[in-house]
């Protein structure tokens, strides 16, 4: 899995608990792609918004919100992931490079209804 | 043929009728005589996993107390007792309360002991995540990887479930070095673990993060075989040669490996109760012959 990067003000992170330097995206710097900041905040049990729309070929930057767990944020078909940190805005940016829906889930185990928290990426031709 | 009643052939005459029961080489079917070491015999075990006691959503399983006292009862009325069950965690529904986890850990210990055969135990992320192993290992003891050995084959209990991320862990990683780096290059291995090793389907939070890693250091040794549960459905399949065994669930089923959008866990089929929950006998052979499973249904 190539793991993306993972920013907030501070820099760069490190998480507790998860073997995970995340390394900067090859994919993230495609000159010319557009770009979308999208917020998303975990919470148990889900994460808001339930589904993102993007169109193709779109520079895909999430800005991760986590407040009360350091919940997982991870897009496996994008081979991305990263760590949410309470009180912290992560950022992890990848080119929506194929269309179709796909899962995203919290892939940190947090709590009685953790497999509940799945939502949708979907990704639309341009 | 009941599940009580069958005999050795019968592990074998099954593996040529599709779909009843898969049937493989394990670890020992290349070791023999003196190379497979002393004490090697001709034994079974039985995998029980994903018990989930405590779950309560009666429109997936109406009778949860019902469904583990049959899968008990099953095993104890096993004409050839196996010589051990192991039980790959998910012992337990997670509950954020700490007092009700402990609650639920000691029921299932009590339920468990009604085995006529010794039983082993290791913990689900659903048993041990939450407080990393804490209220686990206060009812059950030992520790949440361990090593045994029994006529022969090396077992390595591993924990990829005490970390929320889910991961081995440096520290578990290095200390499985240091176990294989002690065991022969034909010494036969069964790893007992919960989640899927390989990344089975990460989009279902089937995987285990670092679990290449263990398995790069599995790779060197002929014979290993991995057993584990968390998918709760039968799946096999390859690393290289390392096979990779998951079984049905004790409580209940959920869609197979990414035949949904999201996993689901599958309704109660009134029509015929218990579908799609069971567990596996597991038969090593003396004398070179393959080893098998059986899998079985509960109901």
């Amino acid at each position: 899995m190539r793991y993306l990067i993972g920013r907030c003000a501070a820099g760069v992170l490190t998480v507790a608990g998860a073997a995970a330097l995340y390394i900067n995206a090859m994919a993230a710097d495609v000159p010319g792609a557009p770009a979308q900041r999208i917020e998303i905040t975990a919470t148990k049990f889900a994460f808001e918004p339930k589904e993102i729309r993007v169109k193709k070929g779109t520079r895909v930057t999430i800005a991760l919100k986590s407040p009360d767990f350091v919940h997982g944020f991870s897009l496996p078909d994008f081979n991305v992931r990263a760590d949410g940190i309470p009180g912290k805005t992560v950022e992890i940016t990848f080119v929506a490079d194929k269309a179709g829906k796909f899962i995203y889930l919290c892939d940190n185990f947090c709590g009685e209804d953790h497999d509940k928290m799945t939502a949708f990426l979907i990704v639309t031709e341009s | 043929m009941d599940d009580k009643h069958y005999s050795r052939r019968d592990f074998l005459a099954m593996a040529g009728v599709g779909g009843l029961v898969f049937a493989s080489s394990l670890p020992g079917c290349a070791s023999t005589g003196a190379s497979a070491g002393a004490g090697y015999g001709d034994f079974s075990f039985v995998q029980l996993t994903d018990i989930h006691w405590g779950y309560g959503n009666p429109k997936v399983n109406p009778d949860t107390r019902g469904t583990l006292t049959r899968a008990l009862a099953a095993v104890n009325a096993l004409e050839q007792k196996p010589d051990f069950v192991v039980f790959t965690g998910d012992l337990t529904q997670t509950t954020d309360d700490p007092k009700v986890r402990r609650q639920r850990l000691r029921e299932f210990q009590d339920m468990s002991r009604s085995l006529n055969v010794p039983v082993r135990y290791f913990a689900g992320e659903h048993d041990a995540s939450l407080d990393r192993g804490e209220a686990y290992l206060e009812v059950f003891g030992g520790a949440l990887n361990y090593t045994f050995e029994y006529k022969g084959i090396h077992f390595i209990v591993l924990d990829n479930i005490s970390d929320p991320a889910p991961i081995l862990g440096a520290k578990q990683v290095a200390w499985l070095k240091d176990d294989l780096a002690k065991q022969r290059a034909d010494q036969p291995i069964v790893v007992l673990t919960h989640r899927p090793l390989f990344a089975m389907y990460p989009q279902w939070d089937w995987a285990t993060r670092d679990g290449q890693q263990a398995i790069d250091l599995l790779m060197p040794f002929k014979n290993v075989t991995v057993f584990y549960g968390h998918v709760h459905h039968e799946h096999h399949f390859n690393t290289g040669h390392i096979q990779h065994h998951a079984s049905k669930a004790v409580m209940f089923p959920l869609s197979p490996v990414g035949t949904m959008s999201n996993k689901t866990q599958l309704p109660w089929n009134g029509a015929k109760p218990y579908d799609g929950l069971g567990w596996r006998t597991v038969r090593a052979t003396a004398s070179g012959a393959a080893q098998q499973m059986r899998e079985h249904n509960i109901g």
